[in-house]
């Protein structure tokens, strides 16, 4: 099937598919990644998100949107899902989604909140909690080490605690080997020797050399709304233009 | 996107801004898709109550039951309505004055 020249273009992104689970991940206590094999995927870009359906017996439907977390690879379609207490769909997905059952599934949507591979400048990810997943799904896709000629990037990542971390192998094995930037906000309890006081995101933890509003970044920010409404001020207070900070903002569950 | 729960989203701070809207108007690109060929995230809506433009990714958005409401983020006016029943898409588009919405650009060099 010929792929078409905008990914999810058109028809194909309002269709609902069958999506098969074929794979679970375990990320942290709370949050799993799940591989889904979806026949024909048209592809998406980083940052995208996917609306996924669930149909009890009775008929009853429930809908959510989830973020991408991972380039597409031979129609497989990763999702990263944080558990939320008395989140139907969530709960289900983590805990009751066997390898073989089915989903439905519909996307990819959305094209504000996306990184298009190409993009020259360098890129300030800002993550509140499982907000960093549509953030992965960039950093996956940027690749190698900056000496290839891939874009800069920075991650600041803010989590309660640090076995809230997703990712963390991967973050420090990207951070050691393609030179992306990693820096962990620990919000109640850090690891023991971490310089950086607990507590919320602060303006210092946004600037690094090279990565002030001058080296003109785009932003991306992610995470709850309060999060991002914080994150977002201090990067324009910083003096980022407001049109580079975009924002993807989720607050007890996606609908 | 992804669901994350209540505490999680204390970590962030306070609601200071006031609006205490769950999700923002990237959640309306599957519930739009249905109505749309390009991505309507993107688009931008002119407020009808206050005239400012914004993208229609960054309205604050609440719901989802019985649908989707988008607010202005500057003066919190509904701009737009989205509802799914069974059997039709309902879009109340009764807040906007435009929606500017961003097409490829069609010439040869892009081809």
């Amino acid at each position: 099937m010929a792929r078409a020249a905008v990914p999810g273009g058109l028809s194909a992104r309002r269709a609902w598919r069958e999506a098969t689970l074929v794979e679970r991940r375990p990320e942290t206590d709370s949050a799993v990644t799940l591989v889904l094999d979806v026949p024909d995927w048209p592809g998406h870009l980083p940052g995208q998100h996917v609306d996924v359906r669930l149909t009890a017996p009775d008929g009853y439907t429930a809908t959510r949107s989830y973020s991408v977390s991972a380039p597409e690879q031979d129609d497989h379609v990763e999702l990263t899902v944080q558990r939320v207490p008395d989140g139907e769909v969530s709960s289900f997905l983590a805990d009751g989604l066997a390898v073989g059952d089915a989903v439905r599934l519909r996307g990819p949507v959305g094209g504000w909140f996306v990184w298009r591979p190409g993009q020259p400048e360098p890129v300030l990810l800002v993550a509140g909690g499982s907000g960093v997943v549509p953030l992965m799904s960039m950093l996956r896709a940027r690749g190698g080490p900056a000496a290839s000629g891939a874009p800069r990037f920075r991650l600041v990542y803010s989590v309660r605690e640090p076995d809230d971390v997703m990712y963390r192998a991967e973050l420090e094995a990207r951070a050691a080997n393609d030179g992306v930037g990693v820096h962990l906000v620990h919000t109640r309890r850090a690891p023991d020797g971490d310089p950086r006081p607990v507590g919320r995101l602060r303006a210092e933890d946004l600037v690094a050399p090279g990565w002030t509003a001058e080296d003109a970044p785009t932003c991306y920010v992610c995470g709850p709304t309060g999060f991002v409404e914080a994150a977002a001020d201090l990067l324009v207070g910083l003096g980022h233009a407001p049109d580079r900070v975009r924002t993807e903002r989720f607050g007890p569950s996606g609908p | 996107m992804t669901g994350i729960d209540e505490t999680d989203g204390a970590q962030g701070g306070h609601a200071t801004h006031g609006a205490g809207a769950a999700w923002d108007g990237n959640v309306m690109a599957g519930p739009l898709s249905e109505l749309f060929a390009l991505d309507v995230t993107a688009a931008v809506v002119r407020c009808r109550g206050c005239g400012r433009a914004a993208e229609v990714a960054t309205l604050r958005v609440y719901g989802p039951e019985p649908g989707l409401v988008g607010r202005c983020p500057g003066c919190d006016d509904v701009l737009l309505r989205v509802v799914r029943t069974p059997d039709a898409v309902w879009l109340d588009l009764g807040g906007v004055t435009s929606l500017r919405v961003p097409t490829p650009r069609n010439n040869a060099a892009s081809a």
